[in-house]
């Protein structure tokens, strides 16, 4: 902190008035919320009492007394190892392949795209009807193909959390793809052709080039989609509600059912805490393990 | 990828590519399609089984419908003022800031830009409950201050425009000071010109981003006269459920203006992902 203080002051006359109304509105809506949201978990407030002090129980309720929270933990873990492992896989997949020299690249991969810029809302409505169990479009193809029962999706509380996780899948897929797809073309392609000469065909070329060089790309890509799948909140709410039971009840569903609809603000902080040492703990894997591709 | 000559296996393996790709393709916009076609039929249509892909009778009044039964306008005005609103003052907020941490000296700098990249770490969620807190307090819960002000202040963007400005080759600043500009002239004038491919590339995300906006949005307003388009599909969704043609008619008029946008920032917007990750 000291060496981060030396240094030249000649421009803080001006750089004040350039960061500024920056800085107002960060400290405002971000670096004061932060130290709030903190005081709060460890307080009982439901906006209306005095909001009263409890020290740690809110956080010794979260892991100990309250088999909910312990259900929507486990819910959102098998939506993160459901959709994530699949995303990428499947994106990694058509990456390699749209980096052929293919006729019609710029449409096949608009396409791949569009789920990405759609909102989740629109999408989760969408989705919604195709999982109708009677009407729906993934129903009567099955019973199409001979399938006399198909399952109930988001109506069934086993279906539900594979329903919300292929539509995670489906809206991911492209935005994993456009990043894989920079990572491929920055392998040099005297690479490829080295390989070929030594008579490497083009499976071994895929495992042995294509998949090494391709590491830091799969790993960047692995990190925020963890990050992003372990506050899937949108799906959650408009598809399901959290339901059926609560089965699709997830960390970001939790937070939002206790600060907004039962206004226990001090507990929904507290969970709120509980995900951002989740998301600090896959962060710091990031910045330890994987080289930064943060910067432009 | 590979270079090879035209022999049968190179043809063989892109005719198989293609399939591929197609068939993936398929079941990508096979949602958007549907939602497509939906939106011309009448409700009996809609529950009909096996679907119709190709309605029998193209019912544009749905669209005249959807704004009749929700008030479509409204949410649509609403989300385009605030998501131009908040994309024009967040640029700006984020370039000042961003240049000063890339190019003027001051005590602490560091420290303050080490302070912004810290919180980039902290999920939405928990500064949300605080937020709110402050709109009540601040009487602002249902109205455009709530859905503006808050969203004004990215550390992201001043993290990406910072790294941009740091790429701009310091004499043709120093050029502009020694003609006599002032520190704020030399940045309207030959910072932000230059600048104009990350300032395009932010603006668009941000605006995708709030366009998209839903948690916060759906926490702050109550009102259906403040509520923005993706809050109100989904009130309308829970009170109109039935109405899946109407539904679906909204949710084209939706996603149009962003699917429009895409198209013509595609360039921009594939950029951005592929060298910042940065996501709408």
């Amino acid at each position: 902190m000291v060496v981060l203080l030396k240094g030249s002051n000649k421009d803080l006359p001006v750089a004040v008035w350039f960061i500024l109304p920056s800085f107002i509105g960060f400290a405002i809506f971000t670096g004061i919320p932060i130290l709030v949201a903190l005081v709060l978990s460890f307080y009982d407030w439901n906006l209306l009492n005095t909001p009263k002090f409890v020290g740690f129980e809110n956080y010794d309720t979260l892991f100990r007394s309250d088999p909910i929270f312990m259900k929507v933990l486990w819910n959102t873990l098998y939506f993160v190892l459901g959709s994530v492992p699949l995303s990428i896989i499947i994106a990694l997949f058509i990456a390699v392949l749209l980096n052929q020299k293919l006729k019609a690249i710029a449409f096949l991969r608009a396409g791949y795209f569009l789920p990405v810029i759609s909102s989740i809302v629109a999408a989760s409505l969408v989705w919604k009807w195709i999982f109708n169990p009677d009407f729906g479009i993934i129903n009567d193809f099955l019973r199409m193909i001979g399938i006399s029962n198909p399952p109930k999706w988001i109506t069934s509380t086993a279906w539900a959390m594979p329903s919300i996780i292929i539509v995670a899948i489906w809206k991911n897929l492209g935005y994993n793809m456009v990043i894989f797809l920079a990572g491929l073309q920055d392998i040099p392609k005297d690479l490829y052709e080295a390989g070929e000469i030594d008579g490497a065909n083009k499976r071994q070329l895929f495992w042995h080039i294509t998949l090494p060089l391709l590491r830091p790309t799969t790993f960047f890509i692995t990190i925020i989609s963890i990050i992003g799948s372990f506050q899937v909140f949108g799906q959650a709410l408009v598809m399901t509600e959290g339901g059926p039971g609560i089965s699709t009840n997830t960390i970001v569903f939790y937070i939002y059912q206790n600060a907004f609809v039962f206004f226990k603000m001090g507990y929904a902080s507290a969970s709120a805490w509980v995900l951002f040492f989740i998301v600090l703990f896959f962060t710091a894997i990031q910045s330890k393990i994987g080289k930064r591709r943060g910067a432009l | 990828m590979i270079q090879m000559g035209k022999s049968v296996s190179s043809n063989w393996i892109k005719g198989l590519s293609y399939l591929i790709l197609f068939s993936g393709l398929w079941i990508m916009i096979l949602p958007f399609l549907w939602m497509i076609s939906s939106s011309f039929k009448t409700l009996e249509q809609v529950n009909e089984i096996p679907i119709r892909w190709i309605p029998t009778e193209f019912h544009f009044e749905n669209y005249l419908e959807v704004f009749r039964v929700i008030p479509m306008a409204k949410f649509m005005g609403n989300t385009v003022f605030v998501s131009f609103i908040v994309t024009v003052v967040t640029l700006m907020i984020c370039a000042m800031a961003a240049y000063a941490f890339a190019r003027l000296e001051f005590r602490g700098r560091d420290a303050l830009f080490f302070c912004y990249l810290a919180t980039m770490m902290v999920p939405d969620q928990v500064t949300m409950i605080p937020n709110f807190i402050m709109m009540k307090y601040f009487g602002w819960i249902d109205s455009y201050y709530a859905l503006t002000i808050p969203k004004f202040f990215s550390a992201f963007g001043v993290f990406m425009l910072r790294q941009f400005f740091l790429t701009i080759p310091r004499e043709l600043e120093e050029a502009a000071t020694i003609d006599g500009c002032s520190r704020a002239r030399t940045f309207w004038s030959v910072v932000l010109p230059l600048a104009k491919p990350a300032l395009v590339t932010l603006g668009i995300f941000t605006f995708l981003g709030e366009w998209n906006s839903f948690l916060w949005p759906l926490i702050v307003t109550n009102n259906v006269d403040l509520q923005t388009i993706q809050v109100g599909l989904r009130t309308f969704q829970g009170e109109f459920g039935t109405q899946w043609n109407l539904l679906m008619a909204g949710t084209v008029i939706a996603e149009l203006p962003i699917i429009a946008l895409y198209i013509f920032a595609q360039k921009y917007i594939i950029a951005g992902i592929a060298t910042s990750g940065i996501k709408g």
